[in-house]
């Protein structure tokens, strides 16, 4: 009997298409990866049951009305000019309180944008008040 | 007199392409590293823009909410009522395999404050990382 010697085969693996299955990958991943960064105003509401006494001259009080017509201590104001007000109300107290209160009905791109004056003012302490029914 | 042009000596035509499975490797494990994919696709809103804005902390530990024009509010790809939100955030808090760190409002402009206001008060009711609210926008010019 015959023993055939088994035929040599090529022990290699064949790695020419590695690349382009990696390649594969890599646009898969890259056409799925968003770069864009979620953005926006924060805020650390209190939590629940906390009201403090404050005496009202620590108190501006800053009114939104459903039109989005701000107005600041009694006075009515444009938007824009918000941080200059509080800008100077702080550098005048420090302790200052900026109460926000709005309507129900007040559209929450204007309070987004009382916010912004406010953080752009440099405005620490905010207060949010319930809208007034 | 005659000008002489020397022959360049041959170069070797082709570009080397022995090291490029590593180098595609590379930037492959740096976008799965890196890739976050989106857990919810949430509803259409249209956001306020701000100037003064922060980013938010990664992805990863951040819990999603909309609110939309008609004051219908989703989270987790589902319309719920405000009142839910304290019951399923409190569960998200307590989910050990997460760490959430912050809330990210995604609320339309046109949006009554009575519905933020409510929200607002569901996440005072579970307290602790809920009260970490940012407001999405987008930049203003």
């Amino acid at each position: 009997m015959v023993v055939e010697k088994k035929k040599e085969r090529s022990s290699e693996i064949p790695t020419s298409s590695l690349a382009d299955i990696a390649f594969l990958l890599l646009i898969f991943f890259l056409v799925t990866t968003t770069i864009d960064v979620d953005k926006g105003i924060g805020l650390v509401l209190p939590p629940k049951g906390e009201a403090k006494e404050v005496s009202k001259r620590n108190i501006t009080n800053l009114l939104i009305n459903a039109e989005g017509k701000v107005m600041i201590d009694e006075q009515e104001t444009d938007i824009p000019m918000i941080k200059n007000i509080i800008k100077e109300k702080i550098a005048q107290n420090p302790k200052i309180i900026i109460s926000v209160k709005t309507d129900e009905n007040t559209k929450y791109r204007y309070y987004i944008q009382v916010l912004d004056q406010l953080k752009q003012a440099n405005a620490r302490k905010i207060s949010i008040a319930e809208p007034e029914k | 007199m005659a000008l002489k042009f020397k022959r360049k000596s041959g170069a070797e035509g082709g570009i080397p392409t022995a090291s490029l499975p590593d180098i595609v490797f590379m930037l492959l494990i740096f976008f799965m590293v890196s890739t976050v994919f989106k857990e919810f696709r949430g509803i259409p809103v249209r956001l306020p823009a701000a100037k003064k804005i922060e980013k938010l902390p990664g992805k990863r530990n951040v819990v999603y909410l909309w609110a939309d024009d008609r004051d219908r509010v989703s989270m987790d790809d589902k319309f719920i009522e405000i009142r839910e939100i304290s019951n399923i955030m409190y569960n998200k808090l307590n989910d050990p395999t997460k760490q959430i760190r912050v809330i990210s409002m995604k609320i339309d402009g046109q949006a009554k404050m009575a519905t933020v206001t409510k929200v607002h008060e569901e996440l005072r009711e579970t307290g602790g990382a809920a009260l970490n609210v940012n407001y999405s926008t987008k930049t203003a010019n």
